[in-house]
Formats: structure tokens, sequence, C-alpha cells
């Protein structure tokens, strides 16, 4: 492809003809890009062209897919993007997963697919941007081809499903119009996208682009690669945080029939970051998965404790609430007035202490990675969501050029943040290397829960001042947490509260007194982000916190909000989401959500109703639901979800991602927690991490979406903080007991 | 990646030939005569020695129902079973369902859109097909039985498409 387009200083649209006469269109990174390989050469592969589009001779489509596929639906909704700029029906697209595709431009790391990363709920923002300009690019490459065909000004052209139409009435193909597309020069500007108001697919409902596959099993998924003389490689790991491996005994092992080796890994050092494995173990090769595990059964390995032998989640609980008992060399978070002096006058002041646990990602499809190394490059296939900090890990410890490792992207069994790590890649490369073959690296369920990078541990202390008329003056928030910084490379330099705590979450500033504070917790769990991390960690405590104020004053709990809020209007909001917090947009999602579960309405069933609303990552939530108890089991009978992401791209995705984040929000409140004891994690496999059953699931989840003309944030994480407030808050509602630690279920049976 | 003296992989899967003495396991409707580990659980044969990736690991202990196949038209879990108890046995896999057009739950799975990571749903459809056949028109406690776990919350998706996958099956009988 050689026409280029400069977008920004160091991206540039492409586009170009196929040795069959399609024309492509895609990106590079660099004007002067590397010795251009003529594209009859390259055959007709989409991939190996870099391209986004592909338009074929007999008017079919493809599109490519450049995002990490974990069910949060990118293969989907960034491909709608592209078609809708380019006018085509969706019905005739074909979609197709675009590897990792890294490129060296002037010597520096770049992309030429753009942002590949699955993090943060940033897929559909970034998207919006660049994968517009594509699809834009090629519906105006055909309409001035037409125009030239049919000697008239491109005014009197359109395009619609695949067509370009002219206004006396001919039409053509895109198809037929693709090698004279291909020839045109560059357009001066990069063409301008739609007008969204204008959209015929993007806001409509559409399936899973790759839903067929999935229903017969013919998706593969990380997991699922085979390569032919690799073996499957299972490890045994230190069950001590930061322990080391003494000695092994691998006689019987070896004796396993089917097992080829046995090698040894290198746990991390301890204090420093964590860039490889996890922990130190030993790893079983073997020629099917079977044999491996039963070779990793046979070892007889001694462990030494590393220096948290010593730690417990007990001892955690009360070092953290000694912290904030001690209330002394805290990190300032923030500091709005003074609070000594809304003390000072305040009719009332509330204080409530509320803890939450570490948590396991428990992606159902484990950890694992495919990997082969070669003398002159690498080959990786794993379900991940930063294939870049896999290529970075993969070069690092193999000294391979990056633009040698190829990097393929299969759909994800989940992600929820634990793929975000490459500890797993970097335990397959070491294996492959010391074994000297191709390695397909299996984790198992008990692997998985014992070796995360948790979400953070910690306890909020909450304290409100209010004023004779019950209104909010005055605001402590304190937490005493495991840092999620500990040990991480790429926070080194960020403060010790930074994903733990949000300087600007609610309520600030929307009351004059305000301190945050935040206390390090010393703990030897390795930290990482769970879906919609610092959200998730302390929405409980602000969300239920807010109703026990409304109750000790009897204030309608919704009423107390909507006037913190106030009147509507932006507030900044330094945070990942901003700039700035609509307060305006956050009230609207939480009148419509006390509307929908009939907020107003006195229940006389033993029934009893909650509610609660979060701002994440730049989307607005509340949910709200109606509880009862039934003996000793709690029966959630309506599931309110109301959310405001701006334009919606795809509601189908849209409504499974604010349903499916209801859900796992319910089943990490009601029952999850990981927890430590004399130096190892407790829960082994899922009976001890139970994941809700669809029994104990609310049969619907009502999901209604705010219309909006607002461009789009993404929709992967914002369906969950507001769940465990909004479901503590209305178990209080039924049962007058106010649980202050999650997991929720166990408490209630405690204080019941 | 073989197994003992089992075919490998895919593409030369072919089934194996007579050995008269051992009852073959029927998967998919072909005939296999594993000489691997009799204690291998079907769930390692169907994915490392015959490459039927669609039956998944989730657990290895029965919990999540990932791995869930069709044994003699009931659900059960690969991962739990050893191959010396499918001797003489047919067992179905998700790769299995489709004849000429898709199974009826297939069908209802897509019309709801129920897959988000979709690890989960191959266990989870033959779950359903299990429970149809016992019951055609499923309560909601009955569906709720079904206790296979979905780690992305599709489960009110999953309740559409089995009530759905009903009427299309009640359609297809009569």
């Amino acid at each position: 492809m050689s026409p280029t387009l400069a977008l920004t200083r160091r991206r540039f649209l492409k586009f170009g003809l196929t040795a069959s006469g399609a024309l492509l269109v895609g990106y590079r990174c660099s004007a002067a890009a590397r010795a251009t390989v003529p594209s009859e050469l390259l055959g007709d592969d989409l991939v190996s062209l870099t391209a986004f589009v592909m338009i074929e001779r007999d008017n079919r489509v493809v599109i490519g897919a450049r995002g990490c596929e974990i069910g949060q639906g990118v293969i989907t909704s960034l491909p709608m993007l592209i078609a809708e700029e380019l006018d085509v029906e969706w019905s005739r697209v074909r979609v197709i997963q675009l590897p990792y595709g890294y490129e060296e431009v002037d010597g520096k790391p770049s992309n030429r697919y753009g942002d590949q990363f699955a993090g943060g709920s940033t897929s559909i923002q970034t998207a919006w941007k660049d994968l517009r300009e594509a699809g834009a690019l090629a519906r105006w490459l055909l309409l001035q081809a037409a125009a030239n065909a049919w000697s008239v000004p491109v005014e009197n052209l359109r395009t619609e499903a695949g067509h370009v139409l002219n206004v006396d009435g001919r039409t053509l193909s895109y198809g037929a119009l693709a090698r004279t597309a291909a020839a045109l020069p560059m357009p001066a500007n990069a063409p301008a996208p739609k007008d969204p108001d204008s959209f015929k697919l993007v806001g409509k409902p559409i399936r899973a682009a790759d839903g067929r596959r999935i229903v017969t099993g013919q998706n593969r998924y990380g997991i699922d690669e085979y390569l032919s003389g690799a073996l499957v490689a299972v490890m045994l790991r230190c069950p001590y945080l930061d322990g080391t491996l003494e000695s092994l005994d691998d006689s019987e092992a070896r004796k396993v029939r089917g097992v080829r080796d046995v090698v040894r890994i290198e746990g991390p050092k301890p204090g420093e970051p964590f860039d490889g494995p996890l922990a130190a173990g030993v790893a079983v090769l073997a020629d099917n998965t079977w044999a491996a595990l039963q070779g990793r059964n046979a070892l007889k390995p001694v462990w030494k404790q590393g220096p948290w032998a010593e730690e417990s989640s007990a001892a955690l609980a009360a070092r953290a609430n000694a912290l904030l008992d001690e209330d002394k060399d805290g990190i300032e978070v923030r500091k709005d007035g003074d609070l000594a002096k809304s003390r000072k006058r305040a009719r009332h002041s509330l204080s409530a202490r509320y803890e939450v646990p570490f948590l396991a990602h428990a992606t159902l499809e484990p950890p694992g990675a495919l990997i082969e190394l070669r003398q002159d490059g690498a080959l990786l296939i794993a379900s991940m969501q930063n294939p870049s900090g896999a290529s970075r890990v993969i070069s690092e410890l193999t000294g391979l050029p990056r633009d040698r490792i190829e990097i393929r992207l299969p759909r994800s069994g989940g992600g929820f943040g634990r793929r975000l790590e490459n500890d797993f890649v970097a335990e397959a490369v070491q294996i492959a290397k010391l074994a000297g073959k191709p390695v397909k690296l299996m984790w198992t369920r008990e692997d998985d829960l014992a070796h995360d990078f948790y979400r953070p541990f910690g306890v909020h202390a909450l304290s409100a001042t209010l004023d004779r008329r019950n209104r909010v003056e005055g605001w402590t928030h304190r937490c005493a947490a495991t840092s999620r910084t500990y040990r991480t490379a790429r926070m080194q330099d960020d403060p010790a509260w930074t994903g733990c705590l949000e300087p600007d979450d609610f309520p600030a500033g929307l009351v004059d007194d305000l301190e945050k504070t935040f206390f390090p917790v010393q703990s030897g769990m390795p930290r990482g982000w769970w879906r919609a991390p610092l959200h998730t960690f302390h929405a409980f405590a602000v969300q239920s916190f807010i109703d026990e104020i409304a109750y000790e004053v009897r204030r309608d709990a919704v009423e107390l909000r909507l006037e913190m809020l106030g009147e509507a209007r932006e507030i900044s909001y330094r945070g990942h989401g901003g700039p700035v917090f609509d307060t305006g947009r956050m009230a609207n999602v939480l009148r419509l959500c006390a509307e929908k579960i009939h907020w107003k309405e006195k229940r006389t069933d033993g029934r009893g109703i909650g509610i609660a609303c979060h701002f994440t990552f730049g989307g607005y939530t509340a949910h709200a639901f109606e509880v009862s108890m039934d003996g000793e089991r709690l029966r959630i009978h309506r599931a309110i979800c109301v959310v405001d992401v701006g334009r919606v791209v795809n509601p189908l995705g849209l409504e499974a991602q604010m349903m499916g984040g209801t859900i796992d929000g319910i089943s990490t409140a009601l029952n999850l927690a990981i927890t430590v004891r004399d130096g190892q994690v407790e829960q082994k496999n899922f009976p001890q991490y139970p994941l809700l059953k669809m029994a104990d699931a609310p049969k619907k989840v009502e999901v209604h979406i705010v219309e909006s003309t607002r461009d789009p944030v993404g929709g992967g994480e914002m369906g969950i903080a507001s769940v465990a407030p909004a479901l503590a808050n209305a178990i209080f509602a039924t049962t007058t007991v106010r649980i202050r630690k999650l997991p929720l279920l166990p408490e209630l049976m405690r204080m019941l | 990646m073989k197994a003992g003296n089992e075919a490998a992989g895919a593409a030369n899967a072919a089934p194996a030939k007579t050995q008269p003495e051992q009852l073959p396991v029927r998967i998919n409707d072909k005939p296999y005569y594993p000489d691997g580990d009799p204690q291998m659980p079907l769930l390692w044969y169907l994915r490392d020695v015959l490459r039927l990736t669609g039956t998944k690991f989730g657990c290895g202990i029965g919990a999540c129902g990932a791995c869930t196949v069709l044994i003699d038209g009931k659900a059960a879990r690969a991962c739990l079973t050893p191959m010396q108890a499918v001797s003489g046995r047919a067992i179905t896999t998700i790769e299995g369902l489709e004849g000429a057009q898709l199974h009826p739950v297939q069908q209802a799975w897509l019309e709801h859109d129920v897959a988000q990571c979709g690890y989960c749903q191959a266990g989870q459809i033959m779950a359903a097909i299990d429970l149809l056949a016992r019951k055609r028109k499923p309560s909601d406690d009955d569906i709720g039985e079904i206790a296979n776990l979905c780690r992305c919350g599709t489960y009110p998706r999953i309740r559409s498409a089995i009530q759905r996958a009903a009427v299309l099956m009640a359609e297809g009988n009569s």
C-alpha cells in the first residue's frame, strides 16, 4: 500500500490494492515506512497486509478487529464503527481477528493497528477517534472513484449498503470500484467521519460477530491452541508468598508415562518488581496435560517459607484498624476546607468502618500460554489483555528484538484484569528455554486462585458531619489498605493510594470540608487491577455510608444523594474517566433508577429495597435491588441497572456488559473473598471461591440505557461498583442488619 | 502431543482399527479405541488427543461444568470421567451437535446473543440439551438446577435462550 495520509505526526492512513484487485485501507505509523513490499507479493491475507478493511471485487467486505476480545464485545463493536463509516451491510461483513501489530518506526515501538490494550474500558473511546477515520477514507475513495467513472461531481453521489448511488439512478458496487479507488491519490486531508446523527448501524443491536463459532465449539481460545512438537507444561509453585524451593525429589514424577522433563523456575526476588513468574516452582513437561498433571502430583518438593510466613487476613485487618486508630502519618490524598470548623458546628456526626477483601480474578479460562522460541524469532498464542507487555517480557527474557516476536490474539475466556499481567508468559518462556522445545503452559484452577494479582484488601473509615438542616458539610475518608503500587514497576513513582482511592471521587468537590487520607498496610500478597479496580474497592464504603447517614437523620437516601450532587454541572475529575464529573448525569441515572424500583412505594411484604450510584471511568451507573430473606437464603426479586455511557455503539453488547457486571457484582459482593493464613492463600478451587450459580442470580437484570448524543465511553467496567452497596442497603432495608464487611452473606449469617 | 498409541491431532484422529477385545467409545458417532492411561479423564482425551477443544477445562473437580458433555444422552462432567468408564458409551460434544443445521439450542443461543467471553457456553449448551430432553417445558426452577458457572454473568440470557429453545424444539416436533 503506498499512498499515505498523515493523521497525526506519527500516524498515517494508507490504502492500496491486493493481487486479486481488492481495495485495502489501513494504518501505518510513518510516512516513510520501511522498504515497501509490492502488494502483489503479499497475497490476499488481511493480516499480512496489516489493513483494517478489504473490499473484494465481488463486493464482499472483510473488516479486521484489533482489540483483545475478553468477553467485552470489541470483536463486534470496533468493526461496527468501521462498517458504519463505510456504509456496508453488516450481514455482508466478515470480521477477522487481527494479531498484535508491533512495528518499529524510527527505532521506536509502535503499533500498526493502534491501541490493542484491553483495560480501563478505553477501547470504544479510542476507536471512536481513530477507527472511524479508516472507514471514512475507504468510503471517500469509493465515492471519488465513482465520480471519476461517471464524470460527475461527487456531490451528486451518495453511498448505501455497499454501493455508490448516482442521483440519476445509476449504481456501482464497491467491489466494482475497488481497483480504480485503489489507484487514486491520497486526499489532502483525512475525510471527515459521518455526523453521528446519520448513523445507520452504530446504535443498533448487533450480535457477536463470531457467535456461531462460539455456539458450535469452533472458536479457539488461547488454551485451545496446539503446536506440533510442543510439550504440555504444568507447574507446581511455592505456596508461600516469596518462598523458595529448598530441595526436590522428582524421581517418581519422571517415571510417569508421558512425562519428558522436569525443570526448575526461579521466583521473584523479595521486594523487587513482579516482572517475571509470580512464584518459584517446578515445571513438569509431558506429552499431554493428564501426564503432566500426574507428574506434578508425584513431585516431592521441600519449600522454604519466605518473609511472609506469618501473614494472615486476621492480622492484616487488625493492622489496618490499628493504623486507623492511631491516625498518624497518613498520606494526604485530598484536603478541602476546614474540617475542624465543620466538626465544631456539626449538629450530627457519624462514623463507620467498612472492610473489603482481596479478590481473585478467576477467569473461567485459566491463564496459560503456547510459546515457540526459535533462533530468529518467537511465536506466542495466549489469551491476553496486554500483548504489548507480553512482547516486552519475551524480548527481555530471550534477547529477541520485538519485531521478531509474533503474537496472536485468540478470544479469551474472560479477563477482568488478570491478563493485564504476563507472569504466565514469562513462565512459558523460561520453561521453553530450559526444555528447548515449544511449550504449552497450562494453569489449573488451584494455580489460578493461589497465584494471582489480587484486588487490594483494606478498611475504609468514613465520618461525616451534618449541619442543623441535616445537610452533609464535612466528610472524612481514611483508608488503610494493601497498596496497589506494591512491586509494580510502572507504578513506582505513583503515590501509595493510587488504585485504592481516587481524590476526586464522590463526594469530593460537593462538600465544603473534606479529607481523604491513606495508610499503607504491609503485605506480601501480589496486587493487581480487578474490573473497575478502585471503584469496586471504595464505592461499597461510600455508598453504604450515605445510606447510614440518611437512616440516622431520617432522610430519604435518594434525596440526600441528589442534594449532595446539587445542580447539574461539571466539576473537575482528574482520575481516569475525567477530566470532568457531571453531577447532572449522575443525578439523572439515580433518579431513573429510583423510579424503576418504585422507590417511593412502601414495602409491606417483608421485602427491602436498596440503591446506590457511582461514576466509573467516564460512565454513570446506578443500581437498585429488591430483596427478601427466605430463611437463611437471600432472594433478589428485582435487579435494576441504569447507565449513561454517552452514545451507544452496540446496545445489545452494552446491555450484556451491564447485566454481566451486575451479576459479577452480586456474585462478588455476596460470597467472594481471598484470604491468607500462614503466608498462603486459603482458597483452593471454586468450592472455596463460590461464583454465583444461576439459581441464586436474579432471573432478570433490568438494564436501562440513557439515550445520549455525547461521545461514547466503554461499558466493560461501569456495571459493577454500585452493586455491593445497593445490595447491602437493600439487605439493611429488609433485615435491619447493617453489613460493613464484604462479602455480605457470611457476615449476614454471622449477624442474624 | 501423543498419549500412548492414540491417534494424535484432529487432522489424523480417524477412527481406530477394530480391536475386538475392547468396546469402542463412540464420540460424535465415530468409534475410538483409546489405549492410553485408562484413568485419563475424558476431558483430556477429547482435547489433547482428538483436539476436540470445544469442551473446556475450568476447574478439574466437576465444580464449574465447562467440560459438560453428553454420555448416552445425559450431561456429565468430562473432567471427572475416566476413559475406562466410557468404553461402550456414546459421547456427544459441542462439535457433534451440528448437523445440516444448528441444533435448536445453539440456534436459541445465537438469537439471544448469550455469550460474552463464551468460554463456559459449550458446557451450558450441553447442560441445556440434557435439561430439555428431560423437561420439554422447563420451569424457572428447573433451569435453576443447571449449576454450570458463568464468570461473565450471562445467566439471564441463558434462561431466555432455554425457553426459546423449548419453543423451537416443540415447533420442530410438531
